[in-house]
């Protein structure tokens, strides 16, 4: 393995714009970049984009139009190669779908499951890729693992076949894990274990992770910094302490503001008044303006550019220094 | 796992259903017009002989004794005098029977044959040339009449070309072959047809499947993702389809038996239906009955043993 320098991000994406037949544009410039070992959280109201992004990452969406860079270890993902791309999934970057239900294939046991992306990765024998496997599966806490294996999908709780796809996307050991909402269906104790799983990974192995999820609390939790999307676009991205502290987006204050109070740790996105926008032909607007309390005619004259408003720190947001700072973060 | 319970508790839930098919063979082998006596003896038949003939053959009993009899007799196996051939309806049968099983058997393989791969180019290269092409040509299998088929490959092939017999059945197992492989090739045209659309539909939709996605982004090679994950898949709908198309198969044979005059149980049936046979129209319903029962079960079984959500 060649040692990475500090500085080189494994994924960049730049100026990412995802468009179904005929005109209906979900991703509109979207940009971020993960270094090894940080954790990224992707925040945003549903239907924001955050699954289309993930899977246009992995170039695995179906009947769209995907323009921008995604650039892995600098190389553009868009333009690789078949043998490459196959290279590079599950082993460079893999993923935790949102629907464990449906990303598992419903015929064939769990075992084999884990199995064939241990094949795919390594050159283990058949007899240490089923130890790994039991190993995998005692580290998501599946118990009595070896047994597991035989399992089909149906035969698994919710929770256990979340934590099967988690399992089966760490297989082969990825460099960055891109996992959609991969707590969601769990109750508050198996999250933390997961979580703390997957910072353990982070810490021990450098592995890089992006998690797109609703919740608030957990990215305050468990991201270093975060990327929040609005109607498809990056409202603002900036370190989830800084972000939390002093909004500089709209959104994302009316976002907190819609929070739960401080006594709860852990809070789902509560819907913020007005309707989520129609997505369809990019506008030449700030797509919040609708529901904004600091809207100004100027935010309907154009598309706000995105602005370094401090270090690291972008938005755009034309009233990014009118919003107020929050209390006790 | 309790499998086998499950395959014996099937195997009794189709006990009624053969009871249920001797009714109705026996109510509609009855409401045919005309009757037998007259079909045996002409229409110059004195009344004595007629009523002669009626007593020996137990037709004036009540229709509950003659179907006491033959729901009795049936359970044993036996099915009585054919009343135009002369011999036990069994022996005819079991004479007749294997015919018709290799033609279907045959079909089925030749459908399979030209189905499958077809299905896996054209759902490969979906509304692109290839896939538009097969299946204009599997349109036109399948929007043929079989009779019109058979008369086709008879008329180009047998007597055309002098590649195959115009009909008959052979001596040995490879004479049969030969014999059977135009009406098989016949009865295969429309069944492949279905076969090939069914399967091209059931790919290309678990090629859209969210785990056929997590499979790629597995890093799974494409000859993995396709023979593991999505053939599998549209396997299982494929097979309960084939199966239930068996029972029409049968009913082709019919046809196709006839015009390659082949001697079947196809053939039988038709003849046994203008001499009003009743022993043998019944005894055969009943049997091509519990051959689709059977074929049903089987499909199940392979249905539950390639999805495992399926409870057998
Ligand atoms: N195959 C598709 N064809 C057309 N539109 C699609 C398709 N898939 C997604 N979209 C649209 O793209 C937008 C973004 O969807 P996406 O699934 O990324 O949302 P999300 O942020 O993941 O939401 P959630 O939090 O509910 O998972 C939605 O408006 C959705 O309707
Ligand atoms: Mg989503």
């Amino acid at each position: 393995m060649t040692p990475l320098l500090p500085m080189t991000p494994l994924l960049e994406v730049r100026d990412l714009a995802i468009t179904f037949a005929p005109a209906a544009r979900v991703v509109d410039g979207v940009d971020f970049r993960i270094m090894p070992g940080e954790v990224l959280g992707l925040v945003g109201e549903s239907g924001s984009g955050k699954s289309v992004t993930l899977r246009a990452l992995l170039r695995l969406l179906h009947g769209a139009r995907v323009e921008g860079h995604v650039l892995w270890k600098g190389r553009d993902v868009l333009a690789m190669p078949d043998a490459e791309l196959r290279a590079m999934r599950g082993r460079g970057m893999a993923a935790v779908f949102q629907e464990p239900t449906a990303a598992l294939n419903p015929v064939l046991p769990i075992g084999l499951q884990i199995d064939e992306s241990l094949a795919a990765h390594t050159d283990l024998s058949g007899a240490a890729r089923r130890r790994r496997a039991i190993e995998l599966l005692g580290e998501v806490g599946i118990a009595d693992a070896a047994r597991r294996l035989g399992a089909y999908p149906h035969e698994l709780s919710g929770g256990q076949r979340q934590r099967a796809m988690i399992a089966i996307a760490l297989a082969a050991g990825p460099e960055l894990l891109l996992a959609d909402e991969p707590t969601t269906a769990l109750d508050v104790t198996i999250q933390d274990q997961i979580l703390a799983l997957l910072l353990r990974l982070v810490a021990d192995r450098h592995m890089g992770l992006l998690l797109v999820t609703h919740d608030l609390g957990v990215v305050a939790e468990t991201c270093d910094r975060m990327v929040v999307l609005y109607a498809g676009r990056v409202a603002e991205a900036g370190s989830v302490a800084d972000l939390l502290r002093q909004p500089r987006h709209a959104y994302t204050d009316a976002l907190l503001r819609s929070m739960p109070g401080e006594g709860e740790a852990r809070t789902r996105l509560s819907p913020i008044p007005g309707m989520a926008p129609k997505l369809g032909r990019p506008l030449d607007a700030c797509a919040f303006v609708p529901r904004c309390s600091y809207a100004s005619p100027e935010c309907s004259a154009h598309r706000p550019p995105m602005v370094a408003v401090e270090p690291r720190r972008l938005s755009a947001c034309i009233a990014w220094n009118r919003l107020p700072a929050r209390v006790a973060a | 796992m309790n499998r086998a319970g499950a395959i014996v508790g099937r195997i009794a839930q189709i006990i009624p259903t053969f009871f249920l098919i001797g009714v109705v063979v026996f109510v509609l082998a009855r409401l045919l017009p005309g009757d037998a006596v007259s079909a045996m003896l002409g229409d110059r038949a004195t009344d004595e002989a007629v009523r002669r003939i009626t007593h020996q053959l137990g037709l004036d009993r009540s229709m509950v004794a003659q179907f006491l009899t033959f729901i009795g007799q049936a359970a044993q196996g036996h099915f009585g005098q054919s009343l135009a051939f002369r011999v036990p309806v069994a022996s005819l049968i079991s004479e007749r029977l294997p015919v018709t099983l290799l033609l279907t058997l045959m079909a089925t393989l030749i459908a399979m044959c030209m189905a499958l791969p077809l299905a896996f180019v054209a759902a490969m290269n979906a509304n692109r040339w290839p896939d538009i092409l097969i299946r204009a040509v599997f349109q036109v299998g399948l929007s043929s009449p079989v009779f019109y088929v058979g008369l086709v490959l008879l008329t180009v092939f047998a007597a055309g070309l002098r590649l195959f017999p115009v009909g008959g059945y052979g001596e040995g197992l490879p004479a049969h072959l030969y014999h059977l492989f135009l009406p098989a090739l016949t009865l295969a045209l429309s069944f492949s047809a279905v076969i090939m659309r069914t399967l091209r539909g059931s790919i290309l939709a678990v090629l859209r499947a969210e785990f056929v996605d997590f499979a790629r982004a597995k890093g799974l090679s494409a000859r993995v993702i396709l023979l593991r994950h999505v053939l599998r898949s549209a396997a299982i709908t494929t097979v309960t389809l084939v199966g239930l198309h068996i029972g029409s198969l049968l009913g082709g044979a019919v046809i196709t038996e006839s015009v390659f005059a082949v001697p079947g149980v196809g053939r039988l049936m038709v003849d046994s239906i203008f001499s009003r046979d009743y022993p043998v129209i019944q005894a055969l319903t009943l049997v091509l009955a519990v051959l689709v029962s059977l074929t049903f079960l089987a499909t199940d079984l392979l249905h539950g043993w390639l999805d495992p959500r399926a409870g057998v």
